[in-house]
């Protein structure tokens, strides 16, 4: 598709001097609308507030001879330069809200601001968690609500909603797969993960005390079973697999997997990253999983926030259900909603693995991701999945003459189209395509990962871009790939016209500058 | 569907460009019984905007909203105001809808104000360096216990009873699997924290105490003599700050050289929201940087030698250094870190100051109108603005009734430590800016009521 940009027409002033833009230089250093903006350490000031209160009573303090008698060295600004300060940095920033947002694996899809209003409802946002339970049973109904919506499309029999985000989601997970082994007697000690696992996995997994080792690939992208057969046996507490996984594909043989699994008296995890591919459409519960975390902030809308809050809610198999961990939530047959917390669940709840943080998990983003879930219902959540399905297919199917698609081959993709810089010339690099897509408008795709392919580029549109949007994007993607594949030096020194050209990364880790230093302190740092 | 622009035209040019004759050809990997024939049963179908408001505001008005009531909870997650600007900005798209700033070119914006933050931190903190967050108090103190245990190598940790009984169920959760060994006890019902019994358990062996400020039951305490004893035994002292406008009032806990500060940063800009999403502080001194969990932004110069910010050391990370990675965590609490450093850019120093006096002298005024009552005294000799009352009555029960009553008078020791029958009689009360004298007065007009 082309956009009009030309305007329209009108009669051009054929005595005005164009002049070289290159050449001009601002007095502030400022461009229109691309303005740089201080830290508040350099405008702000420790006797400045943008907050007034009242008086406070005339009574002795009682802070134990502790006084803070030391400077503070916070800088306050007024409501009026607050309010610009972070105006002015949000337009560096780019979002959804601006524009297509391919990160692959991460889902960025629109974020309804019905979401928004209904988390600031009053009767969510200002209650405190420890509030007697008869004083909170709308919270709790809802919490019970989002849970059997999770359980209902994936499957499960039972859920976990107290995990903060993904990575604490797939801990949760482990942690009750080795709870059911050692309440059987046999800890085991290895977890296997593919290669093309994200670095949460292997992370969780030793977090959790047990050695990681690689599950093998086959040349189509996915688990070679028969390897993983080979592998199988009693040290093997069980695998963490990603399905659809990280390569953009599905595991056909996920059931095979699984059973094998089991059979080997292992259990399955499944990180479910990617469940936007099939939300409504598949229930990972019917493909042998025992655990599974679910990211509201990618599947169910929740606002990424430029890096979180996120929440990672775990669906168990009943194997592993009555190890989850507390608290949670339980319906009486009369209807009223009670909180299983460490005093009760011993009546009840026994093998609970224990509590994972202070209170019931992610509250703001189940408001958020059960109004998303009414919103869409079970039809709409279908036509979720096959629109990103379909969205991601028309990417590869559009780009693949350009672009390596290492798994064109393997049949349709999922969510998330795959490619490598295989066809790059003259020392180009993903990170190159990157930076050039940036100044076309874009925030690239996800770079370098999944670690099995050379300069991975990791494409996933999601369901909410329209068709004019995603050729839009597929244009740019053309565009930048040809330059690449031809060589074009001007790529390697991009992006040109992003509020920053390529920071110096290695410097920022070498010295690391972490917090704002008085410029004197500053100086002897730098030497 | 309002948030799905493809039409069925639309679905049909892009099948004929992918090659495909349906939908269905594109989930052709999964198994074949596995493939369902419609929408999953048993779930409502799509709705309207008003149909979901209507279903959400049903759900909220079974709640108690602590601004509708007098209230007084505490215990790990405070009632402050937050003003209008803050939720604005936090609304702002740009920093709403954005990712983590993996590409800073274009991610300034969040990379500038986590700066900000971390900044704001350490200085609230007294340590060196802060990170971009955790997901909250919790976790952030069981990620400063492990670390405690990669600095030291060794794996016992000693927790004081005044640390949230929360914290320590979450700590405990972990080191049943991790293997560490945690030295906790529950607190007993005394004006004093436990600071000189703690002394006697630090010894060679220790990787860290861990120590509430001010504690679960409101105290504060004096941590020099414990940082004292756990540094000449090499062992790191982790303070924990559930209220960080506390820290407007009271010594920094770097200022009695602590190692590792960590805490939740609810109170400041995020709101109450039923326990999360809240906000983990951590801060620590400079040297055990490299060992610090979580995100870290530092400041660097683009190519043309511009000032900007990236996220770095990030070979400590899950993502470049997998299994041997210090944490697991990836995404933190972006947003929340957000609200966080708005709202105390909004306050400043003066302002901080000044709310802190005011939490403080209002905790003051009502603890004195409290304990004017038959039957209740006040446990604490020191507090910021939460402290402990002692009825002659098991508490737990009141509470119920009194929210029945529509007043939430506070937490209960009997709800955090149902075992302790010890503890049967405390009631955590906490005072901030938004509690008015009337609150007060029916709390303890109440209170009177109950203990006649």
């Amino acid at each position: 598709m082309n956009m009009l940009t030309e305007g329209r027409p009108t009669k051009q002033d054929e005595n005005l001097a164009v002049p070289d833009q290159s050449a001009l230089k601002t007095h502030t250093g400022n461009r229109a609308l691309m303005v740089d903006e201080p830290l508040i350490f350099e405008t702000g000031s420790p006797d400045r507030s943008g907050v007034d209160l009242p008086e406070a009573p005339f009574v002795e303090s009682r802070l134990g001879g502790l006084d803070r008698d030391e400077p503070i060295s916070i800088p306050g600004l007024s409501e009026a330069e607050m309010v610009r300060h972070y105006t002015r940095l949000s337009r560096q920033n780019y979002a959804i809200d601006v524009g297509l947002f391919p990160l692959g694996s991460c889902t960025m899809k629109h974020n309804p601001r019905l979401n928004e209003k209904m988390a600031r409802l009053k009767g969510f946002s200002d209650i405190h968690p420890l509030q007697p339970v008869d004083s909170v049973q709308g919270a709790l109904g809802l919490i019970d609500e989002l849970a059997t919506w999770l359980k209902t499309l994936t499957g499960m029999p039972a859920v976990a909603m107290s995990p903060k985000a993904g990575a604490h989601g797939e801990l949760c997970g482990i942690l009750a797969i080795r709870s059911a082994l050692e309440a059987r007697g046999d800890a085991r000690e290895v977890i296997l993960v593919p290669e093309s696992a994200h670095g949460t996995n292997p992370a969780t997994a030793a977090f959790a005390g047990y050695k990681v080792e690689d599950i093998p690939a086959n040349a189509d992208g996915r688990v070679d079973l028969d390897a993983l057969k080979a592998r199988l046996g009693p040290d093997v507490a069980g695998v963490m697999i990603t399905n659809p996984n990280t390569c953009g594909l599905f595991e056909p043989d996920m059931k095979a997997i699984s059973d094998a699994v089991h059979n080997a008296g292992g259990l399955v995890y499944c990180d479910g990253a990617n469940f936007n591919a099939i939300v409504g459409r598949v229930r990972p519960g019917d493909l042998g999983i025992d655990a599974m975390h679910i990211n509201l902030h990618k599947t169910f809308s929740t606002p990424h926030g430029g890096g979180g809050p996120g929440s990672g809610p775990v669906v168990f198999s009943d194997a592993l259900a009555p190890f989850a961990p507390l608290p949670f939530v339980e319906k009486t047959e009369a209807g009223h909603f009670n909180l299983v917390e460490e005093e009760t669940a011993e009546d009840h709840h026994g093998d609970s693995f224990g509590r994972m943080v202070a209170f019931h998990g992610q509250m703001g983003m189940f408001t958020r991701a059960l109004t998303y879930m009414l919103s869409h219902g079970a039809d709409g959540l279908k036509q979720v999945s096959e629109d990103a399905v379909l969205n991601a297919n028309y990417v590869l199917r559009s780009l693949e003459d350009v672009l390596d698609a290492p798994f064109s081959k393997s049949g349709p993709c999922m969510h998330e189209a795959l490619f490598s810089d295989n066809r790059f010339t003259n020392g180009l690099t993903t990170l190159d395509l990157a930076k050039g897509l940036i100044d076309e408008g874009y925030h690239p795709m996800t770079m370098y990962f999944p670690l099995v392919v050379h300069g991975a580029m990791l494409v996933e549109p999601t369901e909410t871009e329209s068709k004019a949007a995603i050729d839009q994007f597929i244009g740019a993607m053309r565009s930048v790939a040809e330059r690449a594949n031809a060589g074009d030096e001007m790529l390697k020194s991009a992006p040109h016209f992003a509020p920053r050209r390529r920071l110096d990364e290695t410097l920022a880790a070498r010295k690391p500058i972490l917090v704002w230093q008085e410029p004197e302190e500053y100086a002897e740092a730098a030497e | 569907m309002r948030y799905l622009p493809l039409t069925p035209n639309d679905r049909q040019d892009m099948l004929a460009t992918i090659g495909a004759s349906s939908i269905d050809e594109l989930f052709v990997d999964v198994q074949e019984d596995a493939r369902l024939d419609g929408p999953i049963r048993d779930l409502p179908m799509h709705a309207g905007e008003m149909a979901v408001e209507a279903h959400m505001k049903k759900l909220a008005k079974n709640n108690s909203a602590a601004g509708d009531m007098p209230f007084f909870l505490g215990a790990g997650a405070y009632r402050h105001h937050v003003p209008a600007s803050v939720d604005h900005i936090i609304q702002r798209g740009e920093f709403l809808t954005a990712y983590t700033p993996y590409q800073p070119e274009i991610a300034q914006g969040t990379l500038q104000t986590l700066f900000e933050f971390q900044t704001q931190v350490a200085r609230l903190f007294g340590v060196d360096v802060a990170n971009a967050s955790m997901y909250d108090g919790s976790t952030a103190c069981w990620e400063a216990i492990v670390m405690a245990r990669r600095i030291t190598k060794r794996g016992k940790a000693v927790l004081s009873s005044g640390l949230h009984p929360h914290y320590v169920s979450v700590a405990k959760t972990m080191a049943r699997f991790t293997k560490d060994q945690l030295v906790s006890e529950a607190p007993t019902l005394e004006a004093a924290t436990d600071g000189a019994d703690l002394l006697d358990q630090i010894d060679d062996d220790t990787s860290c105490v861990v120590v509430q400020y001010p504690d679960i039951l409101g105290r504060i305490g004096d941590m020099s003599a414990l940082v004292e004893k756990a540094h000449s035994h090499k062992a790191l002292l982790i303070a924990v700050v559930t209220e960080p406008v506390a820290l407007g009032a009271i010594k920094s806990p770097g200022q009695m050289d602590a190692d590792i500060v960590v805490g939740e940063g609810q109170s400041l800009g995020v709101g109450l929201q039923f326990g999360g999403p809240y906000v983990g502080l951590f801060g620590c001194k400079q040297k055990y940087v490299r060992q610090m969990p979580g995100r870290l932004c530092g400041e660097t110069v683009d190519s043309e030698g511009k000032r900007g910010f990236v996220l770095t050391l990030s070979t400590r990370e899950q993502h470049i250094r997998r299994e041997k990675a210090t944490s697991n965590i990836c995404t933190n609490s972006g947003l929340c870190a957000l609200a966080f450093t708005a709202h105390m850019t909004l306050l400043g120093e003066k302002g901080l100051r000044e709310l802190a006096m005011l939490n403080h002298k209002k905790a003051v005024a009502a603890a004195d109108r409290l304990v004017s009552i038959q039957g209740v005294s006040l446990l604490n000799e020191s507090f910021f603005n939460e402290f402990t009352l002692v009825l002659d009555k098991d508490t737990r029960p009141i509470v119920r009734k009194l929210a029945d009553q529509k007043i939430l008078a506070g937490v209960s020791l009997g709800r955090l430590y149902p075992e302790e029958g010890a503890l049967a009689h405390g009631l955590i009360v906490a005072v901030t800016e938004t509690t008015s004298d009337e609150d007060v007065e029916a709390l303890a007009t109440a209170l009177e009521g109950e203990l006649a």
